[in-house]
Formats: C-alpha cells, structure tokens, sequence
C-alpha cells in the first residue's frame, strides 16, 4: 500500500520530471548527431564536461548563468573532437566515443583536484532555483509537478518542441535527416554534408552542456568525480529507444527519469541494500533496448563516414583501391 | 548551331592512371548523344567532371559558348545540367516530393504541400507518372527512375546525363524511358545517354562517341550506315564477332528437378512460392527476371544454402531437400555466385588460394590433413594458363585483379569439377566484351559437355543468345517456360513485367 502511495504524490512526478531533464536534454542532442549520420555515445563525456565546466564557469564567476555557458563551452570542446574524429579523420565513432568519454572523465577528475585540491570540503557555487511559473504553479497537483520546475527543465521542452519543428518542418532540417539516410544524395543535390555533419554534432556538444549543467547547477552546486554516472549510455538509449525521434527520445528519458525517481522512493520502504535501489535505472535501460533494439532500425547512413570522392584529394584515394 | 555544351581537351588522372585523356565531346540542343564505351574505359569520370563531381585537371567546358568552371553538382544544377545516376541518388525513406526538393529550398521553412502541387504539376507537364506523396521504398525501380528524372527536370535541367539508365529496366520500361527521352528532346532538353548496350543505343541516339581507355576513338554520326559489330570492334578495339555459335544438341536425362520449391529469405519470409522446374544435361535454361524477383533466393534453394519450407530439389533423381552445401557440392552442384566480391572470392588471399576453396581438402591436394604444396601448385598453373587468369603471379591477393579475371578463377575452379548441374548467376555482370566472349564459351563448353546449366541473368540478350529454354521469374513465380525458338524480347518482357499467360510469352 505504502509503495502504491509513491505514485499519488506529485512529489513522485516533480522528481520525475527533474531528473529526467539532464537525460532528456542530452538524448535529444543526440537524436541531432545520429540523425545526420554520426554515431554518438559521447553523450556521456560531454555531460561531464559540461557538468564540471558548469560548476567551474558558475564558481569563478559567482553566476550560475556564466555557468551554464562555460558548461556549454566545455561539452563543445568535446564535441568538436568527436566531430573530427568521425567527419575528417573518419576514426571509428564507438571506438572515438569510448576515447572522449575516458578523456572527458579524466579532465574534468584532474581539473577538479587541482583547482579545488583533495580535501573533501567541497565548495559550493551559485546553482538556480526553481522557477514557479505565475498563476499556473498554483494549481493544485498539476502545478507543482509541472510549472515549479528548474529553468533547465523548460528549455528541455522547449527544445524538443523546437528540434521537433526543425526537423520535419523545414527545409534544413529535411537535409539534415537526409544526411544521416543516404549523403551522396544530399551531395549530389548540392549540399554540403560534411557542414550540416559538424553542426549537428556541434550541437549536440550544447545540448550536452545544458545536460551537464542540469547536474550540477540546479540545487547540488558542486562537483564530485564521474558525477554523470552512465547517464550519457542511458540518454543514448533514450535515442535508441524512442526510434531516432525527438518526442520519442524524451518519452522515453521520462521514462528513465520515473525509474530513477521511483527506485529514490523505494529505498524507504523496503530495507534492502540501497545498491540494488540504485540498479534500478539501469536495468530499466537495459531490458528496454533488450527488448525492443531488435525491432529499432535507425538513420541507414549513421556512423559510415561521407567520402565526397574528389578527384581533386589525392588522399580520398587511398581507401578506394582496396575495391574492384 | 551552336552546341550547349562543349568539353574540349579534358584530362583527368587518379594517381598513375589516366581515367580521361584529352577528351573532346560536345553536344547540340535537342539531341542525344551516346556515350559508348566498356567498364573503366572512363564515361563515368568523364560525366563526373561535367557534373562538377571531379575536377579535371587539364581541358575547358563551355556552355553555350563561354567557358565554365564547374566546381560542384550544385553549381552543375544552377548552370542546368543533371544527371541520373546509375545507382538512384534517392532516400528510400522520404517521399517522392521530399527527395525532389531535397536541396532546393533556400527558405527554411518546408512546405511540402506546396511542393507536392508544383511536383504534380511538373510530373503532368512531362508526362512522368509519380504521387508525391509515396514513400520511395515502396516504388518499382521504373517508377524510381522517373522520381530521378523529374528530380533533375524540376531544377530546370537543359542537359539530361542518364548514366546506363536501363541496367535495371525491363523491356516495357525501356520502351517507356525512350519514349520519354523521345519527348524531352522535343522539348529541347538536350541528353547524354551512357551505356555500353549496343543495339538500344542505336535505336535512340542522334549520335554515338565511342570512349575506350580514356580516349574518345570515334564518333558515329551516320547511324543508319552503321551495324553493331563494327561498333563493338570500335569499342573493344579488336575485330569482334557479337553472339556466340550454339550447336543444336539433343538434351539428355534429367539433371535437376525443382518440384513446388519454397524458399524464405533470412528474414523468414516466403520469398519462392511453389517453383516448379526440370533441366537436362546438355541444356541451358536462362532465368530472365528483372532483379529482386526472387532469384538470389531460389539460387540459394538450388545450392543448399537457404533451406526449401516446402516441396522439393531432387538432382539426379536423389532427394536433396534439407541436406548441407557441401552435400549440394559433393551431388555435383557448382555455383558461380552473383557477387564475386562477397560470396565467390575470399579478395583478400592468393589467387592461387581462391582457386581451391571447394577442393582444398581432397586428395591429391590435402593428404592426412596437411596441404600438399607442390600437387596445388601445379594443378593451379595449369588453371591459370588454361582458364587465362591474368594475375602477376599466383600469389597476389584476387583482390588486385581486374573484374574479368576474378570471374575466371571463380569459372575456372567450379568447372574444374566437372559439375552435373552448373548454376551460374549474373556470369558476366561488369565484365568487358572480351571476358564475357570467354565465360560464354565456358558455358557452351560445359554443356557440350552434357552439365546442366542454369544461368540467371537480368540481361534479357544474353539470355536469348544462350539458353535453350527460358523460364521467367516474377515476385518468386515462375511465370513460364519459353523454348528458346518460340521466345521473343517481347513475350519474355511481359512475362517478367507478371502478365500472365502462354500466349504473352510468343506473342510479337
């Protein structure tokens, strides 16, 4: 009885909703980059960038909008890496991924140390709070789960309806969709693949910096090591899971952030070690890709690289003489 | 009159390799022009140059008479010219209307329904039958091509390239395709037309040049005074002898039998419905069907590879359903397989490798488990020489070869073991005129030999010239069984299209 209680309390639905924010920012930053043909599963390492750069930028400056800034600086450096790796250098993008992901925790684990030194004494930096919407948080219920929510949590919706627009409503992003299907089709009709490829995954790299800075600007106001925790895979599958499109994706980080907020709830209730509580996520994550990946059919180009096969690069070369 | 286009000394080279040499060509308003020439002989890099694909290193283009720098298809497209790729340059999972207006839209906000009226009314204008609205994976190849067509029209393309736009097409669609041609040129579009097919080129063309090894050899203006043999010699370099001497022959007994053979695809679907079909020894029956209809399916029932759901594969009378395909190859079953690359050829080891992939572990080759170098070498020269493999040595990797002499070893080592039963799917798919003589005669060689031939080809004159019987594949049906005196293109033509009925398949 006391565990069907968990789901009458807007309490239960408010948590769900902030905690779904980081995945759902980062899931649909990835829908970008898969949806014009580059892999990425470096969601991970760019939230942590953009967390510890966010809780840096917001500590230095005493600004927690400087914060978020500098987090989206610092998840772009990231990206920008990515992107040269899988567009110019055409590295294999998981192997390209599981490098910046490793790079990422290794500089935001160094950074912190030596900025803030080992004591555990952590300092605390301006975070935001929430932003109860006039009138509409007052309703009863519906108000505090949906209108007293952190900024970040807004953009988030706001995002997706607007990523939702671009994409199948205009022109631009028809040709980035067309990217990730088949780019020598996009190539022959005179757009530039490779650009629309490193805007995307640019983006990406912001959208991962407002993730980040979700983490650690809204109320936690530090830092600590790996403070993402895998939330990058779990945003991939909300990719994976929500077929490549943007309501699907946050549909389905919603889903991972009830998870989460449900497993919090259940630690008070049944007196089993709180580690199993703290799987929960996860394994929500993975039975639902276990079950439903099979059926997923992403874009047809994703991860293959563009070879534009210009005579005129002699370097392009190389890689066709293996053929015929 | 002044031509619309004009290429004047174009030059193009990959590394070492001269892909075009101060090649001249132009073009007329209204006219079109032929582009002949064999695989490699450098028509692609050269229509790749003019789209602004390639950059050409020596040579000018004009246009109307000024000189042009194309640096991009996009600035082919402004300039007026498009091209049809011969692999569809479409995304099967957008609408018709979505990939017609992919790139042209400089404003950002997309309005497909806007678009989809102006398509239809563009699609009205040249009589190029499409919806807007359907999906591109759910259109024929035919339908497909019109897509592209309309595609290049839509941008205001005055010069049509079309790059071998009939590889895929059956009969009907050909004639269809011309006909369109035929009316744009009315219109003024002036085409490129690129194929090495000799007889359509020569009933749709103003004009052939004739492209080998990069050069431009010639350029037919006075087409009606003009027989193929000489274009094929024109284009192959050497005196050549089209169509191949078929001795009459009586067939022998009954090699395979298919009795109601079902076959499913890998992903469990049922992809061959009750196929029925015999061949004797001495024979050959040509499968002709237009690609996809199920032939790679019902050649993978044949050899073993996919199991048959229902009826029956008896060869030599024994009953072969549900047996392995080394029991397939131990019954007699050789297989030229449709890609060399994939399935016929490990590319990456010795020629001398791939020529025993079937026999390595038979004696003489392999005694007690060891491999017997000196017996494999020797039975691998005398292949090499007899089947003229080109290859530097016999340890190069099959990848370095050319396409013709990767198809001779895969020839030369299934025919080695004399096979009762030969299935030899798409034999001479990319091959040069040369190549393709050579396999032709590897086939007649082994049916005078008494092996039963089944050869599966989209080349519907290939078929003709070699079978003794056709049978007619359409969505996983045979739609009919032709003796080679009674069929003709037309008959064979409706046949794959799916109409139904004995009297389709002799009808003139």
């Amino acid at each position: 009885m006391e565990f069907l209680n968990i789901f009458l309390t807007p309490d239960f639905y408010s948590a769900t909703f902030r905690l779904a924010t980081p995945l759902m920012l980062a899931a649909l930053g990835g829908v970008i980059s898969e949806r014009s043909g580059v892999l990425n599963m470096a969601l991970e390492g760019q939230i942590l960038m953009g967390a510890f750069f966010g809780y840096l930028g917001s500590y230095l400056f005493q600004n927690v909008w400087l914060g978020v800034l500098t987090a989206m600086v610092g998840s772009l450096f990231l990206a920008a890496l990515h992107a040269f790796m899988s567009i110019k250098v055409k590295v294999n993008q998981v192997v390209s991924a599981v490098g910046l992901n490793t790079l990422a925790l290794g500089i935001t684990s160094t950074l912190f140390r030596f900025l803030f030194g080992t004591d555990s004494q952590m300092a605390s930096c301006p975070g935001m709070a929430n932003l109860d919407i006039p009138v509409l948080s007052d309703l009863p219920f519906v108000g505090p789960v949906l209108f007293s929510q952190h900024p970040l949590t807004y953009a988030a919706v706001v995002l997706l309806i607007l990523l939702n627009l671009f994409l199948f409503r205009t022109s631009r992003g028809l040709e980035l969709r067309a990217a990730g299907e088949n780019p020598q089709a996009l190539d022959v009709a005179g757009v530039d693949v490779i650009r629309i490829r490193w805007l995307a995954v640019l983006t990406t790299g912001l959208f991962c910096g407002l993730a980040g800075a979700s983490l650690t600007l809204t109320g936690l106001n530090t830092f600590y090591d790996n403070l993402s925790s895998g939330r990058g895979f779990i945003a991939y599958a909300a990719v994976v899971f929500g077929k490549w499109t943007p309501v699907g994706a946050a549909l389905a980080a919603i889903l991972f952030g009830a998870g989460d907020a449900l497993q919090l709830r259940m630690q008070t209730i049944f007196d089993i070690p709180y580690y199993f509580y703290m799987m929960m996520p996860y394994l929500i994550t993975f039975f639902a890709l276990v079950f439903f990946m099979g059926a997923a059919k992403g874009p047809a180009a994703n991860s293959i690289p563009f070879e534009k096969d210009k005579g005129r690069r002699r370097s392009a070369r190389r890689s066709r003489m293996g053929g015929n | 009159m002044e031509p619309v286009l004009r290429v004047h000394n174009i030059t193009k080279r990959f590394g070492s390799n001269v892909a075009n040499d101060h090649i001249s060509f132009d073009l007329y308003p209204g006219e079109i022009h032929a582009l002949l020439g064999e695989n490699g002989a450098g028509k692609s890099t050269l229509m790749n140059v003019i789209y602004g694909v390639y950059g050409a290193d020596e040579g000018e283009i004009y246009l109307n008479g000024k000189p042009v720098e194309i640096s991009s298809p996009k600035h082919a497209i402004e300039l007026g010219i498009g091209m049809v790729h011969q692999h569809f340059m479409l995304i099967p999972a957008f609408t018709v209307a979505e990939n017609i207006v992919l790139g042209m839209q400089k404003e950002l906000r997309l309005d497909i329904k806007d678009a989809e009226a102006k398509i239809a009314a563009a699609s009205e204008k040249y009589d190029l039958r499409v919806d807007p609205h359907a999906l591109v994976s759910t259109l024929s190849v035919g339908e497909q091509q019109r897509v592209e067509i309309l595609k290049v029209l839509f941008r205001g393309a005055k010069i049509l390239i079309l790059d071998e736009p009939t590889a895929v097409l059956t009969p009907q669609e050909i004639t269809e395709l011309f006909a369109t041609l035929e009316r744009l040129k009315k219109d003024g579009v002036s085409i490129v037309f690129i194929s090495h097919k000799l007889n359509e080129l020569m009933s749709i063309s103003d004009r052939i040049s004739i492209l080998r090894r990069g050069k431009i050899t010639g350029c037919i203006d006075d087409l009606a005074n003009c027989n193929p043999e000489a274009l094929a010699s024109a284009m192959v370099g050497r005196q050549v002898t089209l169509g191949v001497e078929k001795p009459e022959q009586e067939a022998g007994e009954v090699v395979l039998e298919l009795d109601h053979l079902s076959v499913c695809n890998e992903a469990k679907k049922e992809i061959i419905k009750e196929f029925s079909l015999q061949i004797r020894a001495g024979e050959i029956v040509g499968l002709a069907g237009v690609d996809g209809n199920g032939q790679s399916e019902l050649v993978k029932g044949i050899t073993g590879l996919l199991p048959a759901t229902g009826g029956a594969i008896r060869i030599q009378g024994v009953d072969m359903t549900g047996k392995t395909p080394r029991e397939f190859i131990d019954a007699g079953v050789g297989h030229i397989p449709e890609d060399r690359h994939k399935q016929g050829l490990v590319l990456s080891m010795s020629v001398k490798e791939n020529l025993f992939l079937e026999t390595i572990q038979d004696r003489p080759y392999t005694k007690r488990h060891l491999l017997q170098k000196k017996a494999i070498q020797e039975k691998a020269k005398s292949l090499q020489e007899f089947y003229d493999i080109r290859a530097a040595s016999l340890e190069v990797p099959a990848g370095a070869l050319s396409g013709g002499n990767q198809q001779k070893i895969i020839v030369g080592r299934i025919l080695e073991q004399d096979p009762k039963l030969l299935v030899a799917v798409h034999p001479t798919r990319g091959l040069d005129i040369g190549a393709t003589e050579f396999v032709h005669k590897c086939l007649l060689k082994a049916r005078a030999e008494g092996c039963a031939i089944l050869l599966v080809s989209t080349e519907l004159d290939e078929i003709l010239e070699l079978s003794d019987q056709i049978a007619v594949i359409y969505e996983g049906e045979c739609m009919g069984v032709v003796r080679d005196r009674d069929a003709t293109k037309e008959g064979i033509g409706l046949l794959m299209a799916g109409v139904k009925g004995t009297q389709a398949a002799t009808a003139s």
